[in-house]
């Protein structure tokens, strides 16, 4: 099996530390914002270690960027995962969902044997939610987005998905890519065994020339969808703040001033 | 630039109704479509979907394609990326818009890579650049922190539109429109998937993403009991009770109630936000609100720059306070 993950800045960090650099379009590293394995790839990292303690299995995190953190990234491995491969170069850099998921599916292909492919249900920078699905699309598989619960016969997957207004259930054959979403359960703790074991283990470093891709289809080369702008939304809202000696005076001072504002 | 022409909408019908982003995005597209001095089409896809060609028109459609078999009674990735693939293959549209539904966020991207294009996922704005011509795409990104605009040079240039981003057009029975039927059979060998099982969870009540007044409640609020008391406010107000992510994974609340960028997007006249700090994944889902009144006991909560109206203090005493004189002024 393998697992997609993506390094993030700290998407909890509060929102007032988020900046950007409007020269760049590019957010800047606020001091208090830490780098961070994708939360929703946290959820995929779980997804795949379920099977692997049912079903039994290797996991292989994968990972794409540049400025990897080895303590930030190994984390999948300190959860169980077995091993690390890293898709680290300046060409995999700026790119979109479409050459980001070329890249990771030319590797999938070169590591060989699978049974899932493995994503988060989007990633919290952009919030794209195309991976997954871009994936199976290159390596011609079935796809199943927002699994909130996935359970893996000898030959076949059968997936419990979101809907808007509830859920369905899919059965697919092997292999297939499935995206995760945050219903699956919380992301297991490290274990001090595996965070052991993870120290230990060197990630896998492959360069674009080791997994054969086209150099015009990695990175910004590749990318379809342009950045113009990034920018910081305005809000002017004040906020009127009842106060009053006691809470229960503050409420209802609150109901009151509802009602002569004519909200109630 | 390119032989593509017109603005085409992937229509969706929920309920025995044409599902109202339906509408919004007929709206939308017809902005674009005036830009560019094209037509507006909408496809339909389905069993029994032909019934809905002629409302699509009065929304503002110029034209209907409308797929209709028993093939494509539910939607499936296998089977709905093929037909719209043949159907924006002959038509050739310029522009090819979606909902941000759980079908469009499915849908959207596998076709836009067969299509050999590129989707912007979840935006709340989109225009014709009067230079270029080409669609800007404005979309939150990093959560809800930041906005960014996005192009795309291939076609279809394509989109999914958040829920209630735009108004929809009131329907105008008078209007013309074309009502053309494809017909289209499936490949059993590129069907894959099965799907096993379909369920409705229903909600008591009244509806979250209809609801004119909604209660939420965020981690704060501590456990599922503590809802109860939202849902005695939301009672009174006649609204409905919705939860941050946390609170869900928590389950102290169903999945179904979450409100955010990755749930339900609601625009009530009045929301009040109990022991929600406004992480900006849950305020993209409810900054559509008219009204925002925030009860959390931390001054420095981010739900203070959002909120009109705000009581800093416990939740467990001021809501019951709250309650009982909003239901006494009502009363009178």
């Amino acid at each position: 099996m393998f697992v997609c993950i993506k390094q993030v800045y700290d998407p909890e960090a509060p929102p007032e530390n988020f900046k950007i650099d409007p020269t760049t379009d590019k957010v800047v590293s606020a001091p208090g914002v830490l780098q961070v394995v994708d939360p929703y790839a946290e959820y995929a990292v779980e997804a795949a270690l379920r099977i692997k303690d049912s079903n039994g299995g290797k996991v292989t995190a994968i990972c794409l960027g540049t400025n990897l953190i080895g303590d930030v990234v190994k984390k999948p491995l300190c959860m169980g995962a077995d091993e690390l491969i890293l898709l680290e170069d300046p060409a995999f850099d700026g790119g979109d969902s479409w050459s980001t998921a070329y890249a990771l599916a030319m590797a999938i292909k070169k590591a060989g044997d699978y049974s899932i492919v493995f994503c988060g249900r989007e990633a919290s920078d952009w919030n794209a939610g195309q991976v997954g699905s871009a994936i199976a699309e290159i390596l011609g598989l079935p796809c199943m987005t927002l699994a909130q619960q996935i359970e893996l016969t000898d030959t076949k997957v059968k997936v419990k998905r979101g809907t808007d207004d509830g859920y369905e259930v899919v059965e697919s054959p092997l292999p297939a890519v499935i995206t995760v979403s945050n219903e699956i359960g919380k992301p297991r703790y490290q274990t001090v065994k595996w965070i052991l074991a993870a120290k230990k283990k060197e990630p896998i470093i492959w360069k674009p020339s080791d997994i054969g891709v086209d150099a015009s289809k990695i990175g910004a080369e590749g990318r379809r969808s342009r950045l113009l702008k990034l920018f910081l939304p305005v809000s002017e809202r004040k906020c009127e703040i009842i106060s009053a000696d006691t809470p229960e005076e503050a409420a209802v001072r609150l109901a009151l001033r509802l009602r002569e504002t004519k909200i109630l | 630039m390119t032989e593509n022409k017109g603005v085409m909408i992937f229509g969706e019908v929920v309920e025995g109704k044409l599902a109202s982003i339906t509408t919004e995005l007929l709206a939308c597209g017809r902005e674009l479509a005036k830009d560019l001095g094209h037509e507006l089409s909408v496809v339909l896809v389905g069993n029994n979907v032909a019934n809905f060609a002629r409302e699509a028109v009065t929304f503002g459609a110029d034209r209907v394609y409308v797929v209709d078999n028993t093939l494509f009674k539910d939607y499936q990735t296998d089977s709905y990326v093929p037909v719209m693939e043949k159907v924006v293959k002959r038509v050739l549209p310029q522009i090819l818009l979606m909902g941000q539904t759980s079908i469009g966020r499915d849908l959207a991207p596998r076709l836009a890579f067969r299509l050999n294009t590129a989707v912007t996922m979840g935006c709340i704005d989109l225009s014709i650049d009067p230079a270029s011509k080409l669609m800007l795409q404005t979309k939150p990104v990093y959560g809800g922190n930041a906005l960014a605009v996005f192009t795309c040079r291939s076609f279809p240039q394509m989109a999914t539109v958040r829920l209630k981003a735009m108004a929809p057009l009131p329907p105008d029975a008078s209007r013309k429109g074309e009502v053309i039927a494809i017909e289209a059979t499936l490949d059993p060998s590129a069907i894959k998937t099965r799907l096993l099982e379909k369920v409705k969870e229903e909600v008591e009540g009244i509806k979250l993403e209809n609801a004119k007044v909604v209660i939420g409640g965020g981690r704060g609020i501590g456990s599922a009991q503590g809802f109860k008391q939202l849902e005695e406010l939301a009672k009174i107000l006649k609204g409905a009770v919705g939860a941050t992510r946390p609170v869900c994974d928590n389950g102290w609340m169903p999945t179904t109630s979450q409100i955010g960028l990755t749930g339900k997007i609601i625009s009530p006249d009045l929301y009040v936000a109990v022991a929600v700090s406004g992480a900006s994944q849950h305020m993209g889902g409810c900054s559509n609100a008219k009204n925002i009144i925030a009860i959390n006991k931390s001054p420095e909560a981010n739900i203070f720059r959002q909120a009109h109206f705000g009581v800093v203090g416990d939740w467990k005493t001021i809501l019951p306070v709250f309650s009982a004189k909003v239901k006494e002024l009502l009363a009178g």
